[in-house]
């Protein structure tokens, strides 16, 4: 009786058309509608912040330059990965993401929390020319992203455009974007407490280890040492039922 | 399918699906059976799956599953379990000496395999896979060390890091003495040769002998009168053959000029004590660790 109903259906084109679109709203409505009205998706951490200007600038260069192509941020919960790489990645570590960059493929290792992992001179090094600090490595070389200046006049609109996707950037902080991105990079700018009361926790210092140059590398290694290091996990429980997927 | 098809291929003896064009028909085969079963199959698979498994989002939250499993709630209790059956081993770790670890050789063989499995996850990155370090990052097989090599010394550097973010991290400060303008190029010059001499590679003796009074006044607090180094300070021996940052007329040149404050991160927030103790029987292993020292009691109040 099945076959029937179905040979009938798919002989004629608008009810085959009518059956199509019955299944894909279906699927649409329980499987988008609810992200819209269910809180309990992203968990509520202490420690989360919007990223700062630099960091962002440094975001923006990490999905210019593919890194999800062969980084994943995801750490599942797997044995093997959560004593790899800690704890396991939570919804609210990427709720400011825009988009997110859990990606699916891992070529290079997880990046969720390499933040703080590596020295920022480091970082240089091994985006500079990979094979030297790890000889066995298949990364190519970034080594432009030292000599090119940091196009950061724009921040201010991108953080604004970031904000008009829900990302809690404050009327100040879109305002104060491009001088917010030079204090990360001088721990001796006037503005620097108001900085940090703006951007808790966040790292200040010469990252690439030039000051006469705002490059990329400054941006991207400022992205890269804050992942996974903002949520406190003190004060997160992990077995709350409410945590529990 | 149905016997009422009145189309039936007369060489097949299939039945078709009416389609004809200029004599050719079109035949209707039907789908293998055991290929049908298994469509099937899945389907009521996937229906009970759903059932058990967390699986639909609901008006507050997803709907749990009949089993009532959570990856996360499975993780942690693995994660768990496996501390415990560590414990066993780990806590003997904690607040001990070397001596104590190397007089039970099972806590010694714990302590080794899982230093090396950290090592090579955590700190082969910088210092190598087999430990033989890389310019700027310390070889850690050979007995050189810049703040101890004992299994105390040690410890305390994974622990604290050096230049970190840790409150009691070990600080020792080489200068940018050329770009911050507190010497001169010639000066510089001068000092490298001197340096050079110090462990038998000097050139220009010369250059060297005129940057000797400069030395003693700008290079000895760190590094000694005789150039021998501080391990309290983190100042490198500049007399031996082994050089961080090479020992090239070049390379000392801009370790003057620029400076040099290698980072290495404070392990204690990132791994657990017990994983940072069997690190630092590794590394001790490796080749060049050196004895605790015996404490001084005559000196102590």
């Amino acid at each position: 009786m099945f076959l029937k109903l179905h040979q009938k259906l798919e002989k004629k084109s608008f009810g085959l058309l009518l059956g199509i679109i019955g299944v894909v709203s279906v699927g649409g409505l329980v499987e988008i509608a609810p992200l819209f009205y269910i809180d309990s998706t992203i968990e509520q951490v202490e420690g989360m912040r919007p990223y700062t200007p630099l960091e962002l600038a440094g975001r923006n260069i990490y999905v210019r330059e593919g890194c999800y192509t062969c980084h994943s941020q995801m750490i599942r919960p797997l044995r093997d990965e959560v004593e790899r790489y800690g704890h396991y990645s939570l919804a609210a570590e990427s709720m400011y993401d825009k988009p997110f960059q859990w990606g699916s493929k891992r070529t290079g290792p997880d990046l969720a929390r390499v933040g703080g992992k590596y020295s920022d001179e480091w970082h240089k090094l091994h985006l500079e020319d990979p094979r030297a600090v790890v000889p066995e490595s298949i990364m190519p070389p970034y080594k432009f992203l030292s000599e090119r200046k940091l196009d950061y006049k724009s921040m201010s609109a991108h953080l604004n455009a970031n904000r008009k996707l829900g990302v809690p950037y404050t009327e100040e902080m879109v305002e104060l974007a491009v001088s917010d991105l030079k204090t990360q990079l001088d721990e001796y700018a006037d503005d620097y407490d108001g900085f940090l009361a703006r951007y808790p926790k966040a790292v200040v210092r010469e990252f690439d280890g030039n000051s006469n140059k705002i490059s990329e590398m400054d941006a991207l290694i400022a992205y890269l040492q804050i992942l996974g290091t903002l949520v406190d996990f003190d004060t997160y429980e992990a077995q709350k039922d409410e945590n529990l997927r | 399918m149905s016997d009422k098809n009145p189309y039936i291929d007369e060489l097949s003896g299939t039945e078709t699906t009416g389609h004809e064009w200029d004599g050719i028909e079109e035949l209707n085969t039907p789908m293998p059976r055991w290929w049908l079963w298994v469509f099937y199959t899945s389907i009521v698979v996937a229906l009970l799956y759903a059932i058990a498994m967390p699986s639909i989002p609901l008006l507050n939250s997803h709907f749990k599953g009949v089993l009532g499993h959570s990856d996360r709630a499975a993780v942690n209790q693995e994660m768990e379990e496996m501390q415990a059956r560590r414990a066993v081993f780990a806590t003997k770790l904690l607040d001990t000496d070397l001596e104590t670890i190397q007089a039970d050789p099972e806590l010694f063989r714990f302590a080794m395999a899982a230093g090396k499995s950290a090592f090579g996850d955590n700190c082969a990155t910088c210092h190598g896979s087999g430990a033989q370090g890389f310019k700027g990052y310390p070889n850690l097989n050979d007995d050189i060390w810049l703040w101890g090599g004992s299994f105390e010394d040690i410890l305390h550097t994974l622990k604290v890091g050096i230049r970190a973010t840790h409150e009691d991290t070990r600080i020792g400060l080489m200068q940018a003495y050329g770009r911050d303008g507190l010497l001169t190029a010639d000066q510089i010059s001068d000092l490298a040769h001197y340096v050079q001499n110090l462990s038998g590679n000097g050139i220009d003796a010369e250059a060297a002998l005129r940057a000797a009074p400069l030395f003693q006044e700008t290079c000895s607090t760190c590094h000694g009168t005789t150039g021998m180094g501080d391990r309290a300070q983190g100042a490198p021996n500049l007399t031996d053959a082994e050089w961080l940052y090479g020992g090239s007329y070049a390379d000392i040149t801009q370790t003057l000029y620029g400076g040099r404050q290698g980072v290495m991160p404070n392990w204690n927030e990132r791994l657990p004590s017990e994983t940072i103790s069997a690190l630092a029987v590794y590394v001790h292993s490796l080749g060049g660790g050196e004895d605790t020292p015996p404490i001084n009691t005559e000196n102590l109040p």
